[in-house]
């Protein structure tokens, strides 16, 4: 007899402890590695610079992530005397709350068996969870765009429209890629997903396994720079765009709720690492045997987010209209030709 | 899919504890957001003056309202964006049932797809798609017409 | 459990649905009008119909709000005067009072509550929600499916020349 899945009925206490454990295990790992992800870039953009970076704080500057939160606390919190106060205050949680709630369905490691009942380890499997992803993705906008308005100061709106503008573009070509993920899998469960890059690739080669990224290359490269101008990272971080619009749409932020801002940022980068990692690289699988899957994924996690950091110290900023021409012209036909012609293999090899 | 999941352990949603999962998460996430907002409100320090509130701008004194009338091309991107967004979810919403669609089913997404690609291309010989020095070209090239 | 919870979310649609109207601000109440829709997709959830849900926040909250708060931001319409509808709540009130009668008395005499069709509870758990829609859209509303093409394509149109009009 195979074991059941551990659920409500069968097994309450237990159901409800592991499920806080996994929620707070989650919740804090997320916050640590937006943490230390500032101090990371600090460090790697200031060694590419020829530069040490935060040294002061502790070892090689290892405590600045907590020496700058605590400075945020003690900030003055502004609200500018003509800004919208309602919208003004929700901003902020409105970009991060949606980053942090898509981690919910990221897959982080194989069915443990707790006392004979099988326990996934994910927050939860939504049998729509790529949909979710889609969903949640698109709310971010909100954040940025009420922040821009709000503060009623000519360099945020403009930020904030660019950001929304640019946000609403590369979202299409997102969701298209996506889409084309769950053609090959024939579900929309993220776990179901994994499972299935598990195999070997096209059920042949034993020495490869059958991550996405092999067969669909072309969906992988334009998931990673939507991905990249959604969460506004370099070279598209037009919205922030430092020497023309001061800071963007967070110009009028200070104290927390300007954290909230940069740490949505960091928490962005985490999530679509974490979303390319799952539909792509075949998420907790990979050199390390399966018990130890929650290190394969944050092993492709950093690795992401180490490449958006390197392109960070890299490329330049693009401009306003290459940006919208890349994303309506190039990325927008590409990603549908992509699914059209996938399309066209699946039915045929049907 | 099909309505066996082959190999893999049963997925039959347990909808309802899934959801109080996510429930709780969001509930969490939103509780601690709030507490980080709440508690720098309480231990920043505060100090007024109509100066200091005014919106910054490069500190010259702000002229005119900041909530100028905006470009037309913003909203038209943002129409664009339901449009091509509505064709997302059709085509997604065949990439689900794609396998028992078959060749029809292929067949009709794609003449779908190439409507809306018919679309896009109006939109690209148009300009509406254009921003900055070409766009300003095309305004003008389509000035002259008249 | 799920009846309270049906009556707690119900609670704040109802809040979020009066925010909308009751707001000063526009923008907030386009802020409220995207928590309704959130609910909305809530309830989508409970009926066991997740990619309605996903639908609604994607297409809603996500693209159609976006633009109505680009036109309330960018038109500056929070300066508008407020004049006071009194005769136009009392007509609405009216209005939705016969609605409700209405609504009411069809689904308690008529045969839409209780009717199984041909797509019943069971299939829809063994098959599969979405792949469902994906089926019935592309075999039983394939003419509409495809008229939808030609609408978007003409609101494409439709859109750039309006805006060709104003410049």
């Amino acid at each position: 007899m195979t074991p059941e899945m551990l659920s409500l009925s069968n097994s309450p206490g237990l159901f409800v402890g592991l499920m806080l454990l996994k929620l707070i295990v989650v919740f804090s790992v997320v916050m640590l590695m937006v943490a230390y992800a500032t101090w990371c870039e600090r460090k790697i953009i200031g060694h590419m610079q020829t530069r040490l970076g935060p040294m002061r704080t502790g070892w090689h500057g290892l405590l600045q992530p907590i020496a700058d939160g605590i400075k945020l606390f003690f900030k003055e919190d502004i609200i500018p005397s003509q800004a919208s106060v309602v919208p003004f205050l929700l901003a902020p949680m409105m970009i991060l709350v949606p980053a942090i709630i898509t981690v919910a369905v990221i897959p982080f490691g194989p069915d443990v068996t707790v006392s004979g009942l099988i326990v996934p380890l994910q927050i939860t499997d939504l049998n729509v969870g790529v949909l979710y992803i889609l969903a949640f993705a698109g709310l971010g906008v909100y954040g940025i765009v009420l922040a821009g308005w709000s503060s009623n100061s000519k360099y945020s709106l403009l930020g904030g429209v660019r950001a929304s503008a640019q946000m609403i573009s590369y979202e299409l070509a997102a969701g298209l890629t996506i889409v084309s993920v769950f053609m090959l899998s024939e579900t929309l469960s993220l776990r179901e997903i994994v499972a299935l890059q598990s195999e070997p690739l096209w059920g042949t080669f034993s020495f490869l396994p059958n991550w996405y990224v092999f067969t669909q290359p072309l969906a992988f490269f334009l998931f990673v720079i939507t991905g990249l101008a959604e969460i506004n990272r370099t070279p598209f971080d037009m919205p922030e765009a430092e020497s023309e619009l001061v800071s963007g749409f967070c110009t009028e932020y200070s104290s927390m709720k300007y954290a909230l801002f940069f740490l949505a940022e960091y928490a962005n980068m985490i999530v679509v690492s974490a979303i390319a990692a799952t539909l792509f690289l075949g998420g907790w699988y990979g050199p390390l045997p399966s018990s130890l899957g929650v290190i394969n994924l944050l092993g492709k996690i950093v690795a992401f987010m180490f490449f958006f950091i390197w392109l960070r110290a890299t490329l330049p900023r693009v401009r306003y209209d290459q940006l919208m021409r890349m994303g309506w012209k190039v990325l927008l036909p590409l990603a549908l030709a992509n699914v059209v012609v996938t399309g066209f293999v699946v039915v045929l090899l049907q | 899919m099909s309505s066996t999941t082959g190999s893999l352990p049963t997925t039959a949603p347990i909808l309802f504890e899934d959801y109080l999962a996510l429930g709780i998460y969001v509930g969490i996430a939103l509780f601690l957001v709030a507490i980080l907002l709440l508690l720098s409100w309480g231990l920043g320090h505060r100090t007024r003056s109509r100066i200091k509130n005014e919106p910054y701008e490069s500190g010259v004194y702000p002229t005119d309202n900041a909530r100028l009338k905006g470009p037309v091309p913003f909203y038209l991107v943002a129409i664009f964006f339901i449009l091509f967004d509505i064709e997302v979810i059709f085509v997604a919403s065949w990439a689900v049932a794609y396998d028992r669609l078959g060749w029809a089913g292929f067949g009709q997404v794609s003449f779908f797809t190439l409507v809306l690609l018919v679309g896009l291309l109006h939109l690209w010989k148009t300009g509406a798609l254009d921003w900055g020095p070409s766009a300003a070209r095309q305004n003008r090239k389509n000035q002259d017409i008249p | 459990m799920e009846i309270l919870f049906f009556y707690l979310v119900a609670f704040v649609t109802l809040v979020s649905g009066l925010l909308v109207i009751r707001c000063q601000s526009p923008v907030n109440s386009a802020l409220a009008l995207v928590n309704t829709f959130f609910c909305l997709a809530v309830f989508y959830v409970m009926l066991h119909a997740p990619f309605m849900a996903a639908i609604q926040i994607m297409v809603y909250a996500g693209a159609i709000m976006v633009l109505i708060l680009f036109v309330i931001m960018l038109l500056n319409l929070g300066t508008e005067s407020r004049q006071r509808y009194t005769r136009g709540v009392v007509w609405s009130s009216i209005a939705s009072l016969l609605m409700l009668i209405v609504a009411t008395v069809t689904i308690k005499t008529g045969q839409v509550t209780g009717a199984e069709g041909e797509i019943t509870a069971h299939t829809v758990k063994s098959v599969g929600h979405t792949e469902l829609i994906g089926r019935t859209m592309f075999t039983e509303f394939l003419l509409p499916f495809e008229i939808a093409s030609i609408l978007l394509l003409v609101a494409i149109v439709g859109a750039v020349v309006l805006a060709k009009k104003e410049v």
